[in-house]
């Protein structure tokens, strides 16, 4: 590991104005916050980060889970996976976030990572970790050897020539789902980003993730009031049974009313290139009944432009039934 | 490495690279100087010689190192010792002793919960943590919570039947 000078801010003030001084907020930082630090040391180990600061954020009071005045629930930067997962408000009003948080990594895991890290997750592409093998994500114009190469668990939707990475997170997907805001203080002051405009599609600049610039810190991200009657599910399709990243997840927000779907929120997970909400899949259920013929239609109504690598053809089928099911454990729960 | 982004490298050498802090590890305030890039791992056993929590992936893909640091249970390897001034820590050397072993090592010598005993004592970690977290009664549940630990002998059903035992029994 390259060494770094560790630093510890005074306050959210003083984090953003070191980390003002960064030459990007994006991949190839030299300036990076620390909260959790597991995907971040993870990387520093592999050489695939190599930051000449880190900025220590654990101290600053960015750690409560609060009820806000409008019915909806702010969640600070640093609040550990574990205690989001299992705090009495989200079990009752969002457990969409609650189980996917828990189906992700491992109970240590959960413990140490935070909101905003895990906002800020990165791909588990081989290609990206290993420094050895060209990446145009991590190093810009270097090339896509994932490909023509193990694409097997690579994205299907939202990707590029330049990058097909996807997108790991399970708790972006639900924060996708629940249409979550990220709030974000910098070097010229606060701004709220929707989570669907927060990160970016890999286009020409994979090595550009979000919309994150130097001194931005994420301090806290903000749901909405729940709404009310809805039924929510998580659903992930895996390799193993627990502790492995989704070949397919759903997180599913849904309200029926007379037998008819009232309101859909649609995101998925493991096939994007970015936590993917599905707009094809909400407007193909809006109005509809609840049934699985019209829940099969939504799911591939997600898929249409969906396009397969030569590993990973098998996920349009498996997103697809994923979806469908999801929804039906919505619907009958 | 790195030439994603680059018109102004920088200098960090105005900040030092060693750091002293404090800490509690098994009940025993240390106060040690190191170089920031240790990980809490490779404090406790390189240089505080507690050689019981293991390394194994050293990216938190398996286990081994799992200590407790205030009262939770966390990967070792992928944390900082620096990010725990202050913070106590607790390794399976902090448990029990021979002679009085913690009822989840007693359970896991009479369950046979393990083979070559080289992921044990980050099994046991976790499963003294789990005892303190919301888990189902069924052992589904536990194995859920317990996917966090490889155990490359394959002795995962008597480490399930062990946790069950003390949970059973508490």
């Amino acid at each position: 590991m390259h060494t770094f000078a560790f630093i510890r801010p005074a306050d959210a003030a003083a984090a953003v104005a070191a980390a003002a001084q960064a030459n990007t907020a994006q991949q190839g930082a030299d300036v990076r916050f620390v909260a959790g630090g597991t995907t971040l040391l993870d990387l520093m180990k592999l050489n695939v980060e190599t930051p000449a600061r880190v900025i220590d954020i654990n101290r600053l009071p960015l750690d409560t889970i609060e009820a806000m005045p409008d019915g909806g629930l702010q969640i600070g930067a640093t609040v550990r996976n574990s205690a989001l997962a299992h705090h009495p408000i989200v079990q009752r009003d969002y457990a969409v976030l609650s189980q996917a948080i828990l189906a992700g990594a491992s109970a240590q895991l959960r413990n140490m990572a935070t909101t905003a890290g895990n906002l800020l997750q990165r791909t588990r592409c081989v290609y990206f970790r290993d420094t050895a093998m060209p990446c145009n994500k991590r190093e810009p114009g270097t090339g896509c050897p994932a490909i023509t190469g193990s694409n097997r668990t690579l994205a299907i939707l939202g990707a590029s020539e330049h990058c097909i990475a996807t997108n790991p997170s399970d708790m972006c997907v639900a924060m996708a789902a629940l249409e979550a805001t990220i709030h974000v203080q910098g070097p010229n002051g606060s701004r709220a980003i929707p989570i669907g405009d927060f990160h970016l599609l890999p286009g020409s600049t994979p090595h550009r993730e979000t919309v994150l610039e130097p001194g931005d810190l994420i301090v806290h991200v903000t749901l909405p009031r729940p709404i009310a009657g809805s039924k929510q599910v998580y659903l992930k399709l895996r390799d193993r049974a627990s502790y492995e990243f989704a070949l397919a997840s759903a997180a599913i927000v849904l309200t029926i009313a007379g037998g008819k779907v009232t309101q859909a929120r649609i995101a998925l997970g493991g096939v994007g290139t970015k936590p993917w909400r599905s707009p094809e899949a909400e407007a193909a259920l809006l109005g509809k009944s609840a049934d699985a013929a019209n829940f099969r239609q939504a799911a591939e109504a997600s898929m249409r432009n969906a396009k397969p690598q030569s590993e990973n053809k098998f996920k349009i089928e498996l997103a697809t039934r994923c979806l469908a099911h999801a929804l039906h454990m919505a619907a009958t729960s | 490495m790195n030439s994603a982004a680059g018109e102004k490298t920088m200098q960090a050498t105005d900040v030092p690279f060693d750091m002293t802090i404090t800490l509690t590890v098994n009940g025993e305030p240390q106060a040690i100087t190191v170089d920031v890039r240790t990980s809490l791992l490779d404090l406790l056993r390189e240089r505080l010689q507690l050689t019981g929590t293991k390394k194994g992936c050293d990216h938190g893909q398996c286990g081994a190192c799992t200590v407790h640091v205030n009262g939770r249970r966390v990967t070792a390897c992928l944390t900082l010792a620096v990010m725990h001034d202050g913070d106590e820590i607790t390794t399976i050397e902090g448990l029990g002793t021979p002679d009085n072993l913690h009822p989840m090592q007693a359970a896991f010598v009479a369950c046979d919960a393990y083979q070559c005993g080289y992921c044990t004592s980050g099994q046991i970690m976790s499963a003294v943590a789990l005892l303190q977290e919301p888990c189902g009664p069924d052992d589904a549940a536990v194995k859920e919570l317990m996917s966090g630990n490889i155990c490359r002998c394959g002795a995962y059903a008597n480490i399930v039947a062990a946790i069950q035992h003390v949970r059973n029994n508490a």
